[in-house]
């Protein structure tokens, strides 16, 4: 006989009572399955085949870690690691202080135009990874105006990725650190200020303290993005090898499948590591903030605010000054030969070049990202969050949509590779089509979309659910009529964050399109390796224009909906 | 109050409710017969069960094991949806974005097509909760006392069997809550709808409800009227709980009266079962206490000592100091009155009697 299990009153958990299951949960358990069932199929699948793949040969024998020792055994590759961690650190050493000091000016002075510098300085997430490795060649390259600022100094190798990636990087970085700025309490100034504190000594144990785990979270993104960024290198790196390429080189240059497995899973480590420091931060950082915070209020001082203000301004003339190359770049004939006003990189470049077909399917892409990614994305959170039962597989959801935030694109987009195109796999069909795109993008961005939808729906009252059915309402009524409607600001922030990143993107689906559906960031690869780098300033405008036109509809809508529901909203979030 | 006749059966009867989170116990095995149309309160400390005993009851948590019969129906296997309650949170839990008017027809709207039946259903409820006029608002225009209105009307709406109150003024500020109380019990009566109320607190419990159902520890400690309650606590928790209560340390003699230090006690309900020398606690409330020359008749008149007075506005808390039963101090409600007229302060001495019938003899 078998002993059996007893609860905490030494009763037989076997005979417990269970309740009848409502048709009603039953169908919200089947989708909850169904969530589950996708995030296994489109993320822990791929994931595993790379592990899979990394201890076979070529055809497909075990091997064991013969690949990885056949790896460290290459002194090209191992420079590599070296290259990529010293890249990745200069990066964040420089950005995560920038960002910093942006985010004390906003939050810390009482500078003029703060709305507008913050804007400004958010601009660079609207723009692909290559268009700043583009602007940065016209600014400092073989042509460029500025080429004598560097001394003998080459732009191309570490130079132009270290810059390029600070541009890129640093709206991330801001808005982590802002946030935690954001987040301090008022009254512990007034404290220290009815003490007498002497302002450095604020600033050293207030200000920094309270902002830490901020700042260690924005040095972790900044650090994790700078590894798997493959677009930069491939565009300003010239022969300088970083991880992310070599992947690109051994999958897309030298078909060696399950060489890139091995260099994605030496990818992987660094980006885990700062991906499992950034998940312990972010949770102090929940639970440092109290509600009873008062907002601090700075008091003008006039030096230091002008002070402030020369920094901000000048970072956002620094970031205007990439943008604006870019954008220059793509009006003008011949850079620097012939800067005449010029439609011909649009009209000659990209419309009779046939490329503008790729902004078409770009946008195709991020629109069905975007629709389909903050309904399946929304409506996970919202199974999670507010229905019962299944307690085992609600922990398993939680856990594999955090995943992504610590998987490179170019890790995904190999796994998908290895995956979907498997002959034996039935889903094989969705590959090299526009449905693969959509989804390995949605499982790319699913974790910020996937906190950000649940932050809202812990914001309702738990006890929604529980009085709908009491009053015999079906949850998915009260869904549609209630959490919906009051979640609507979270779930256009989804679609626009979806929409952006799915229109820049380009390290999961580098491996992933088909000539019937490139995107316009690889459009731009390709464009910049044929010397048309006006084309590809082109294109990357064109990109920003669409990025920058969801913002704004964005911007409006919400301003739109929330003047519309004031009557509500203004104290229902008390 | 009701009249719970023995030949009537109970509307809500729980059998042996047992239910366990992990490793932590939260109802060790709770039975309990509630009566149509009575008001009942579950009063204990925060983690004694409560509110896990109300949710069982409405669904929304599944007892390990035992029973659940409601108007002669078992439900205790079926989900909330088919269940007949409305509940009340203290949260309130209004849907925002909707009009006061869509709360409380929220529940309506599923089941009757008609739809001046429900406009005049829903402007009956308003009448009744004493906000005609809210229904176009929304409810984050509503005051707290308000809103837990426009919920108690969400809740009523479907004139559901039993209303199920889970420390619904517990979020309201004093005056608030003091009249909310006040509306509640005369709705409910008015109503007849049987109704069961979650509460730490007991001068809530006390108030409005027809019988008390004392818990601790995931047990019932004892169920009564609020009168019995306070006047006859079953347990030392109970008398604790409920109220302010001096306990003395007593010492039981041969023959039923009881020692407090030097002090001889006369006999007492309760006393004359004790074994000789039995240690014993006796519980008197601080008002039942005499004192001066009411003291003077008492079999129990002692002198006592003035060790503190603390001003509470119509009354004060006296601390004593019994004559033979030194380091027991002995708590007095005296009215400022009284103490104006006896002019007591700090080192004032004072007679005091213990009046028998007002002590309870608990182990």
């Amino acid at each position: 006989m078998t002993t059996a299990t007893v609860d905490a009153l030494g009763l037989p958990t076997r005979g417990r009572v269970k309740q009848i299951a409502h048709w009603q949960d039953h169908l919200a358990q089947a989708m909850l399955l169904a969530v589950c069932l996708a995030l296994v199929l489109f993320l822990l699948a791929p994931l595993f085949m790379i592990l899979v793949k990394s201890v076979q040969d070529r055809n497909g024998a075990f091997v064991g870690l013969q690949q990885f020792r056949d790896y460290f055994d290459t002194p090209a590759l191992r420079q590599s690691i070296l290259h990529t961690l010293s890249i990745a650190g200069t990066v964040t050493a420089i950005t995560v202080p920038l960002a910093f000091t942006f985010a004390y000016a906003l939050t810390r002075s009482c500078m003029p135009f703060k709305g507008t510098l913050r804007l400004i300085a958010l601009t660079p997430i609207l723009a692909p990874s290559l268009l700043p490795a583009i602007s940065f060649i016209q600014w400092f390259g073989t042509q460029g105006v500025l080429k004598w600022m560097l001394g003998g100094a080459k732009v191309y190798g570490p130079i132009g990725i270290i810059m390029s990636s600070v541009y890129a990087t640093f709206p991330h970085a801001l808005m982590i650190v802002l946030t935690a700025l954001l987040l301090a309490d008022g009254r512990l100034y007034e404290a220290a200020e009815s003490l007498g504190t002497p302002t450095l000594r604020r600033f050293f144990t207030i200000t920094l303290p309270g902002a830490k785990y901020g700042l260690i979270s924005a040095a972790m993104v900044v650090f994790s993005y700078t590894v798997s960024e493959f677009g930069i290198p491939k565009v300003i790196g010239g022969n300088f090898n970083v991880l992310a390429l070599d992947i690109f080189k051994q999958v897309i240059g030298q078909q060696n499948f399950n060489k890139g497995a091995v260099v994605s899973l030496v990818l992987l480590v660094p980006v885990l590591v700062a991906f499992v420091i950034d998940w312990m931060m972010q949770g102090r950082l929940q639970a440092q903030f109290s509600s009873r915070a008062v907002p601090y209020a700075p008091k003008p001082k006039k030096a230091f605010d002008l002070v402030m203000l020369g920094f901000c301004v000048t970072v956002c003339l620094l970031l205007l000054a990439v943008l604006g190359m870019a954008v220059y770049t793509s009006f003008i004939k011949l850079w620097p030969y012939d800067r005449s006003f010029s439609l011909r990189h649009y009209t000659f470049g990209l419309i009779d070049g046939r490329v503008i077909s790729a902004f078409f399917n770009s946008l195709e892409m991020a629109i069905s990202t975007a629709l389909v990614g903050t309904t399946l994305i929304f409506g996970g959170a919202y199974l999670i969050e507010k229905t019962r039962g299944m307690n085992a597989l609600r922990a398993l959801i939680r856990l594999l949509a955090a995943i992504p935030m610590g998987v490179p694109g170019m890790v995904l987009g190999l796994g998908y590779i290895f995956f979907f195109n498997h002959p034996d796999n039935p889903l094989n069909f969705l590959y090299h089509g526009m449905a693969i795109l959509v989804v390995s993008t949605i499982i790319h961005y699913y974790t910020s979309s996937h906190l950000t939808a649940v932050t809202a729906l812990k914001a309702l009252d738990n006890e929604f659910e529980s009085v709908s059915a009491s009053l015999k309402v079906p949850f998915f009524k009260t869904f549609f009529r209630v959490t919906v409607p009051v979640c609507l600001p979270a779930i256009l922030d989804i679609g626009r964050y979806l929409f952006v990143n799915a229109m820049t993107t380009i390290s999961a689906v580098v491996f992933l399109y088909s000539p019937d559906t490139k995107l316009a960031s690889l459009a731009i690869l390709d464009l910049d390796d044929a010397g048309e780098i006006g084309a590809a300033a082109a294109m990357a405008t064109l990109i920003v224009a669409a990025s920058t036109t969801v913002c704004l509809i964005y911007a409006v809508t919400t301003r739109f909906l929330l003047t519309r529901t004031q009557a509500w909203r203004r104290s229902a979030v008390v | 109050m009701s009249q719970p006749a023995a030949s009537q059966e109970p509307y809500l009867k729980l059998e042996s409710i047992r239910k366990t989170f992990g490793k932590f116990v939260a109802l060790k095995g709770v039975s309990l017969a509630i009566n149509r149309g009575e008001l009942v309160t579950f009063l204990g400390p925060s983690g004694c069960g409560k509110t896990t005993l109300l949710r069982i009851i409405a669904g929304l948590e599944t007892q390990d094991s035992g029973s659940i019969v409601q108007g002669g129906r078992n439900i205790s296997r079926l989900p909330a949806m088919r269940r007949d309650y409305g509940i009340v949170f203290q949260s309130y839990a209004l849907f925002p974005n909707l009009s006061i008017f869509d709360n409380v027809a929220y529940g309506l709207v599923n089941r009757r097509k008609d739809r001046d039946e429900i406009r005049r259903r829903v402007e009956e409820l308003l009448k009744l909760i004493g906000l005609p006029d809210a229904a176009r608002k929304y409810p984050g225009q509503l005051s707290g006392g308000q809103q837990q209105r426009i919920a108690l009307a969400r809740a009523l709406a479907t004139s559901p069997g039993l209303l199920l109150l889970d420390e619904p003024l517990s979020a309201l500020d004093a005056i608030e809550r003091l009249r909310l109380r006040g509306e509640i019990r005369a709705l409910q009566q008015r109503l007849g709808v049987t109704t069961i109320m979650v509460t730490h607190d007991q001068e809530e419990a006390l108030s409005m409800a027809d019988r008390v159902v004392v818990m601790n520890h995931g047990l019932i400690e004892q169920i009564g009227t609020p009168q019995r309650i306070y006047r006859e606590p079953s347990s030392a928790f109970v008398a604790d709980f409920v109220g302010k209560v001096n306990v003395l340390s007593a010492v039981a003699e041969d023959d039923g009266r009881l020692r407090v230090g030097r002090l001889l006690l006369s006999r007492m309900p309760g006393s004359g079962a004790l074994a000789p020398g039995a240690k014993v606690s006796l519980y008197l409330r601080p008002e039942d206490v005499v004192i001066d020359g009411a003291a003077a008749g008492t079999p129990n008149a002692a002198q006592a000592k003035v060790t503190k007075v603390e001003f509470l506005g119509a009354f004060c808390h006296v601390t004593v100091e019994l004559a033979g039963a030194e380091g027991q101090p002995l708590l007095i409600n005296i009215s400022r009155h009284t103490i104006d007229e006896l002019n007591l302060a700090e080192g004032s001495a004072l007679s005091v009697g213990l009046p028998p019938q007002c002590m309870r003899v608990l182990g």
